[in-house]
């Protein structure tokens, strides 16, 4: 925590001293990549002591202590990073861990999850008041908001492009997002409309499906090895090549995490996923 | 529980048997504190008998994980890991078949199907019934189903056949895992995360309730096994010679196949899928101690309960404060070693 000091030593202890009567959790824990990325817009990095598996960014995250798979916490491993506060984004578990951390006297708090601009901003609030920088967060959950309804004014009313979400072109085999994914939300924040609505989820699409869909524009995550395929072996394939994202070249990568995080960046991606999908306006 | 009179047996390797009860007690002993004192938390066993010894009061973070943490844990990987060991060398013994393990009798298919359903269909149940009760109870009750199943199949005119019953198994678990692999595809993301991590095996949710319903499960199993040495002894002869020689021979395969529904069962639903305890352990105990099954059975208790107390220390301490799942620390640690002494057993061309 070298800025931390540097700050402290710069500014002096009056800037550092908490603005609030009660007790602050300093020691911080947490949980999920999006609540994480929160965390840190919210200018409380320092306060983290671990993050999970999933927290990617920003940078400064990946060297802090990692207790595991969100999912799969160990409460041992939990209580060894001696936290005050967990903030948690849904689905952490399991259930047993999470007993024992309130046994435990670990204030437990979860951050819901939706794909929707307005989840976005729940999620903020519930993070920022938390950490006890509610008024932070309700600033930084309006400017998120601004940000998407900004993007969304420049999508087109008419004439929405249909949009592919491939999860994994793995051997071929496509596995792409139906609907209640947050690619699904996302690319109806961007202004376009999922060409896969028969399945709700992650699934693997016949090739004819693929075509039949007619996608305008492949979207996928930009992550190396067998699961991203290069453009040209990915538009070549057989389940491609008919749709008219292969006949355009179309194809979007954007980071994950980025994409499809629903925190605080959500604005921005929804932005650049707009720009890629209509251009500039 | 242990008699040495009838058969004639060398005495030297009967004699290493008996020694190695207590070896292995004394194994499971430095396990058990080693699993008691060693944590990714810095509570210390010993400062905090230290406390309890001299009336201080324990803070509320050294309770918790002593008490709520490693205690349980520490009792959940003594009851699965000798139910895992023992229905592995009940199987052997019973099936002749060095190969022979749980899973070959469609349990572990069985309590893997029902795990699945829990976790792709439970959120489906218009109320929550059983709570995080519900994947350990259908692991549970998938195990059982199956194994019963196969017994019926297998069983005709009050007698078992092994050979249909190993067949069986194989077509039950190729059955089990096709409904699977239908489950998972229903799955979505989370849940396929879920499932994962159970077929990796884990004692992270070992609790109190958990060890009060479980625990007796495992704990007559297993008991119920060391009755079983001498019938197990005379099955190794074939089952007409067993016969002959005065062993029940329906009463010997019944139980067996209950203990090892009955252990196998519980202690999946508890940890999930921890595999190569139930097939290294034994084979261990008779290289080093010979195959007589009333030594074998005890030591396979005393043997597995001490490996997966090992196995779940390096679990939690070796990616800390995460933690690894313990199948893979047992696969990792047990296949090397075991292939090792294989090797250097080569004169061994029959186990």
């Amino acid at each position: 925590m070298l800025t931390r000091r540097t700050f402290g030593l710069a500014l002096g202890a009056a800037a550092l001293a908490p603005t609030v009567g009660h007790a602050v959790p300093a020691r911080v824990l947490s949980i999920g990549g999006a609540v994480t990325e929160t965390v840190f817009a919210l200018g409380q990095g320092h306060r983290l002591v671990a993050r999970d598996t999933t927290s990617t960014f920003p940078e400064a995250a990946t060297t802090l202590p990692d207790v595991g798979y969100a999912r799969a916490l160990a409460p041992e491993g939990v209580l060894s990073v001696n936290p005050e506060l967990i903030v948690a984004e849904e689905g952490a578990g399991p259930v047993e861990t999470i007993d024992i951390l309130r046994a435990a006297d670990i204030p437990f708090v979860i951050a819901p999850d939706a794909y929707s601009a307005a989840g976005v901003a729940e999620k903020i609030r519930v993070v920022g008041g938390a950490l006890d920088v509610a008024d932070r967060a309700e600033a930084l959950a309006q400017e998120v908001l601004g940000d998407i309804a900004a993007a969304q004014a420049l999508s087109p009313k008419e004439e929405r492009k249909r949009v592919l979400f491939i999860l994994s072109a793995q051997g071929g085999r496509i596995l792409a997002s139906g609907s209640g994914t947050a690619a699904d939300g996302m690319i109806a924040l961007a202004g376009g409309e999922n060409a896969i609505t028969e399945f709700s989820g992650y699934k693997q699409l016949s090739d004819e499906a693929v075509a039949a869909a007619a996608p305008d524009v492949i979207l996928m995550m930009d992550r190396g090895g067998d699961h991203g395929a290069p453009d040209e072996v990915l538009l070549n394939m057989p389940s491609i090549l008919p749709t008219p994202a292969a006949r355009d070249g179309a194809v979007i990568r954007m980071n994950g995490l980025y994409l499809l995080g629903f925190g605080p960046r959500t604005g921005q991606a929804v932005r650049d996923l707009n720009t890629a999908l209509y251009g500039k306006a | 529980m242990v008699s040495l009179s009838e058969t004639a047996a060398p005495a030297d390797r009967r004699q290493t048997a008996r020694a190695a009860h207590l070896w292995l007690l004394l194994l499971l002993g430095v396990s058990a504190l080693a699993s008691l004192g060693i944590g990714a938390s810095g509570v210390s066993l010993w400062a905090t008998l230290g406390k309890l010894a001299t009336g201080d009061a324990l803070s509320l973070s050294e309770r918790v994980v002593l008490m709520n943490i490693r205690l349980p844990r520490l009792i959940t990987g003594i009851a699965v890991g000798a139910a895992l060991a023992v229905s592995g060398a009940l199987m052997q013994g019973l099936f002749r078949n060095p190969l022979a393990d749980p899973g070959i009798v469609g349990v572990s298919a069985g309590a893997g199907l029902g795990a699945v359903t829990a976790i792709v269909l439970g959120p489906l149940l218009p109320v929550t019934l059983f709570g995080p009760a519900l994947l350990p109870l259908a692991a549970f009750i998938g195990a059982w189903a199956s194994m019963l199943l196969l017994y019926r199949v297998a069983t005709r005119a009050g007698r078992t056949s092994v050979a249909t019953m190993l067949l069986a198994g194989i077509a039950l678990a190729a059955l089990a895992g096709a409904i699977s692999g239908l489950m998972v595809y229903h799955a979505d993301d989370d849940q396929l995360r879920d499932l994962t991590f159970w077929q990796l095996g884990s004692l992270t949710g070992a609790s109190w309730s958990k060890i009060g319903i479980v625990g007796p499960v495992i704990l007559i199993a297993i008991l119920l096994a060391q009755t079983l040495g001498r019938g197990l002894n005379g099955l190794a002869l074939g089952e007409a010679a067993a016969h002959h020689i005065g062993i029940e021979v329906q009463r010997t395969k019944t139980s067996a196949i209950l203990c090892v529904a009955a252990a196998t069962g519980a202690a999946v639903a508890i940890s999930g899928g921890i595999g190569f305890i139930g097939i290294v352990v034994p084979h261990l105990l008779r290289l080093a101690t010979g195959p007589d099954h009333r030594m074998l059975l005890v030591n396979s208790a005393l043997l597995g309960a001490s490996l997966l107390l090992l196995a779940d220390v390096i679990s939690r301490v070796v990616i800390a404060p995460a933690e690894l799942p313990i199948g893979i620390v047992t696969a990792v640690l047990g296949a090397p070693v075991f292939i090792w002494i294989l090797l250097r057993q080569r004169g061994v061309v029959d186990l």
